[in-house]
């Protein structure tokens, strides 16, 4: 090739600036967060030790078979999964009426107040807003109180609080601006002509809804369905504080096999097979999505 | 026009080819530019144009051949050291920086007084009619003061070589027109030679000494308007400038000072060798082109200065000072395209009139 | 006109979601020392607490130690890979952008988990350092986001323009680049401060005897006599958030219009 054979100054050292540029957050990638990873790949299948050698350099699918055979194990990463799905679910539905309220309702100049106040709860402490949340369903919290006071109750309400229930709503909270702002920003690539379009051709509101705005805003809602899902599989925290013991999701086990057991082999392991799980997930709703829009041409 | 000042070049341009990864974008450029001359570039979108203005600039290097400006090499002289300053097409106004700061921006290394910089800051604000705005926010200007806030700060340093890349297709018409001969004006008086990057034709013919028509990478012809527009070397160019009628025609025989031709519809006559600009022998089927403007209606009693011919209207676009007509030419397969200046005294005619049409065999191009 | 369902529900989820920030100075000011209705009356007693508390001030100290640190450290890499991904096209630059990017969709406690396995290997003591090292992974995402949007509003032809005029690659970045994309580099570095601020997860697992302030919080959530305190903490802390983010959102803003591009709203 005449051009990167003989190239110049310019050109030539427009890739090679590139590699410049990027290598720095790379080269700390690779090193914190890649070589991590592999190292925890490794660890699943080496052996637990005791006392002083903690690890035995011996290969073994052992913790493999250990932690599928578990059925704690297995009864947490289904619970994961469906806490999460139910998460995702509840976050995406309730955030596509204000991201669409925010894009097509909201004069332009209000908008970015409007993304300011949705990310200011985001932005205030985690563990505390957490807690908070116990605090309004707790036994005598928020809710009760104020029910009982309303006289709509006698009893303070016992299945509003530490249960699978009260995490979606916790985690639904927490993920709220993840999942407001992807859609939001598919909401604003529209262009606004297309549904007049929608409508001068003959189509109602409803309709041009169905088949113009929602298959465009798509884009956004799988993204914020996957940055919803992943990290709350993750999640250890909130099942912690207002999940009560049927509220224990997978992270826990994992942070109880590494701080507590101190079993690395095994909470790799079960930390790997985790990954795997959010992997699969997340490329079945890539997958969904690359259908849905198959099916829209 | 103008005749070029003196013929001293001041660009050359020697068989360059560029690549991007496999695509060829420029094909085997050749150009002398001279000092002190308007030149433009000219084509359609993507042939090209700025690819070779931003070679000569230094933003993007060459595959192979050469640049020249002054007489010296530009090979591996990078942009910040070229005698050349460009004005962008988005203007590349700096936002942060007031009026003053932009046109002041490539004195900083200047070892003149602050007092003297400010001086000719002035100067050059006054050159493009911004006196008084020295102290504007940038991002507060319109347009055009955009464009001129461009120039003065291109022009304060003094290059070889101004290149403009369509510094006005942001501009609305009137801007446009009032900005082109704010430019031609310019020029004359700083005298710097200009490089303009177009695709619009209007534009090139008004301004510039000479015009290479560029198409995919090539440079088609270059040449002065007027050579340009009456003596395209090529249907393509001819197309591009303008309107152009082509009917099929006949080479009857070709002696050194004469082609004799039978046109359809037009019959037989006799034209220079330089209407042939593409050159070359060829016998046979060959395509005769003529403007729309070398064709007149005649009325009632107007006796025909050259050849007439007859012809039937077969529709009327009116456009206030002109009207143009399609004419369906008794013999001639498809209409033509004839324009007339509208004055008193002669009506705008209706469809279906028959008329007698005046027409010159020296206003023919042969193409082959 | 038809009842406005959207505008009611919009103001209903801005309720729900500003629920438990309303919640907090409620029982910060609260005399009562359960944190439970009815309130008991006002007092400021649980903000003097916050005074003679030593374990407390330490854990304030290192969290702004390790809070400062990342979000320096982070914003610069977030510049140069900004700067990467919106300037230059090189061969792997998808797959390397989407590497830096991966903490973003990552269970976090699997970034943790992988992180003290490799400390532990290479014998780095846990503490102040894993810390800083753990958050700055989690960090950098967030600020490359941020510095994305400032420097894809960046004319290429605006540096072009300098260059043209003489200056070179560094000043051109020092007198163009940088003071064009200065909004996003405080935005950013006040996210990356805030969440290292609040981010507790890496720090329990990686932070060893340290103690962060969300790990002093999280301790001292479980003693229910601690509890005000904690609350009048947490009012404290929201508040600077919402100072923080303010003056984010602020500069945003001014840079903004002092280029006279169109406002597209938003961090992220
Ligand atoms: N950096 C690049 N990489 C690859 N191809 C390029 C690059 N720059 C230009 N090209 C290609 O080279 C050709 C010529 O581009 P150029 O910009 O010179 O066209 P142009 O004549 O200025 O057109 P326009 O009137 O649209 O500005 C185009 O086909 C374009 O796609
Ligand atoms: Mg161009």
């Amino acid at each position: 090739m005449p051009d990167s054979a003989k190239g110049g100054r310019f050109t030539r050292s427009q890739a090679f600036s590139g590699y410049v540029m990027i290598s720095p957050p790379f080269i700390y990638a690779v090193l914190m967060l890649g070589a991590p990873l592999l190292a925890v790949i490794i660890l699943s299948f080496l052996t637990d030790g005791s006392g002083a050698e903690r690890i035995i350099r011996q290969f073994t699918t052992a913790n493999y078979v250990e932690a599928l055979g578990d059925p704690l194990n297995r009864l947490l990463w289904m619970r994961s999964v469906f806490v999460s799905l139910m998460v995702t679910l509840a976050t995406v539905i309730l955030a596509f009426p204000i991201a669409y309220y925010i894009s097509f309702v909201v004069r332009p100049e209000k908008k970015s107040l409007w993304l300011f106040l949705i990310t200011i709860p985001f932005w205030t402490s985690y563990l505390i807003r957490v807690f908070l949340w116990k605090v309004i369903l707790g036994y005598s919290g928020v809710v009760n109180s104020a029910l009982l006071g309303l006289g709509l109750i006698d009893e303070p309400l016992q299945w509003i609080n530490y249960n699978v229930g009260a995490v979606i709503l916790t985690l639904a909270h927490a993920y709220a601006p993840f999942a407001i702002l992807p859609i939001f920003v598919a909401l604003e690539k529209i262009d606004r002509s297309l549904l007049e379009a929608g409508q001068d051709l003959g189509e109602s509101k409803a309709m041009t809804f169905l088949r113009v705005t929602l298959p465009l805003a798509m884009p956004g809602v799988i993204g914020a369905t996957l940055i919803v899902f992943i990290p709350t599989v993750g999640d250890y925290v909130t099942p912690q504080l207002v999940g009560g013991p049927e509220g224990r999701l997978i992270a826990n086990m994992i942070q109880l096999q590494f701080l507590k057991l101190d079993n690395y082999p095994l909470g790799s392991a079960i930390s790997v097979i985790t990954m795997v799980i959010v992997g699969v997930i997340s490329l079945l709703f890539l997958l969904a999505n690359r259908r849905f829009l198959r099916g829209q041409r | 026009m103008t005749a070029v000042p003196d013929a001293k070049p001041m660009i050359e341009i020697r068989d360059v080819h560029k690549y991007y990864g496999d695509y060829h974008a420029l094909r085997g450029i050749n150009a002398v530019i001279n000092a002190g001359e308007f030149f433009s570039l000219l084509g359609p979108s993507g042939c090209g144009k700025t690819t070779l203005l931003r070679t000569i600039a230094g933003f993007e290097d060459i595959s192979s051949g050469a640049i020249l400006i002054d007489g010296k090499d530009m090979h591996e002289v990078p942009a910040n050291r070229r005698p050349t300053n460009m004005v962008f097409q988005s203007y590349a106004i700096f936002p942060h920086l007031t009026v003053e700061q932009n046109v002041g921006f490539g004195l900083r290394k200047d070892p003149r007084s602050p007092a003297e910089k400010a001086k000719a800051v002035a100067e050059a604000l006054a050159m493009v009619g911004l006196t008084g705005f020295g102290t504007r926010a940038a991002h507060a200007l319109s347009g055009g003061q955009r464009q001129r806030v461009a120039l003065a700060r291109a022009l304060i340093l003094k290059p070889k070589v101004l290149l403009l890349d369509e510094p006005l297709s942001a501009l609305d018409k009137k801007m446009r027109e009032t900005m082109q001969e704010e430019l031609i004006k310019l020029q004359r008086q700083v005298g710097i030679t200009f490089i303009l990057v177009t695709h619009d034709q209007e534009e090139a013919l008004v301004m510039s000494d000479r015009i290479a028509v560029m198409f995919e990478g090539e440079i088609a012809q270059l040449d002065d308007p007027e050579t340009l527009y009456r003596r395209p070397n090529s249907r393509r160019v001819a197309e591009f400038i303008g309107v152009m009628n082509f009917v099929p025609g006949k080479v009857l025989s070709e002696t050194a000072g004469r082609i004799e031709l039978d046109v359809q519809g037009l019959g037989r006559c006799q034209i220079a060798p330089a209407q042939a600009p593409a050159g070359g022998r060829a016998t046979g089927e060959i395509s005769v082109g003529f403007r729309p403007e070398t064709l007149t209606i005649l009325y009632e009693g107007q006796a025909a200065s050259d050849r007439e011919c007859m012809g039937t209207i077969a529709e009327v676009v009116y456009f206030g000072d002109m009207t143009y007509y399609d004419v369906k030419l008794d013999g001639v397969d498809r209409p033509v395209r004839l324009s007339m200046r509208n004055v008193p005294g002669r009506p705008v005619l209706d469809l279906g009139v028959r008329t007698r049409i005046a027409w010159s065999p020296g206003a023919l191009v042969l193409f082959r | 006109m038809k009842f406005p369902w959207l505008r009611v529900y919009s103001w209903l989820y801005l309720v729900f979601l500003f629920a438990p920030v309303f919640l907090l100075p409620l029982f910060a000011f609260n005399a009562g020392t359960v944190i439970a209705f009815p309130l008991q009356g006002f007092s400021l007693k649980w903000f003097a607490a916050l005074l003679d508390n030593e374990s407390l001030h330490e854990a304030v100290r290192n969290s702004l130690t390790i809070a400062i640190t990342v979000s320096v450290v982070s914003t610069t890499l977030g510049i140069f890979a900004a700067r990467a991904a919106t300037r230059y096209d090189f061969r792997g630059k998808g797959p390397m952008i989407g590497l830096i990017m991966l903490p973003l969709v990552m269970p976090e406690v699997i970034l943790a988990v992988a992180l003290l396995v490799v400390f532990l290997q290479i014998a780095l003591p846990l503490g102040m350092l894993a810390i800083i090292l753990g958050h700055i992974l989690v960090c950098t995402p967030f600020c490359i986001a941020i510095l994305n949007g400032a420097f894809l509003s960046l004319d290429k032809s605006l540096e072009e323009a300098a260059y043209d005029l003489g200056e070179t690659r560094i000043s051109t970045f020092r007198l163009i680049i940088l003071p064009l994309v200065m909004p996003g580099i405080i935005s950013s570095l006040l996210i990356a401060f805030i969440i290292s601020l609040d981010e507790f997860i890496m720090a329990f697992f990686v932070g060893g005897t340290t103690v962060t302030l969300p790990i002093y919080i999280f301790s001292q959530l479980r003693f229910p006599a601690g509890l005000p305190v904690i609350m009048a903490l947490g009012t404290i802390l929201v508040c600077l958030s919402i100072l923080l983010l303010s003056i984010a959102e602020y500069v945003r803003r001014r840079g903004v219009a002092r280029t006279g591009a169109k406002d597209t709203g938003g961090f992220l």
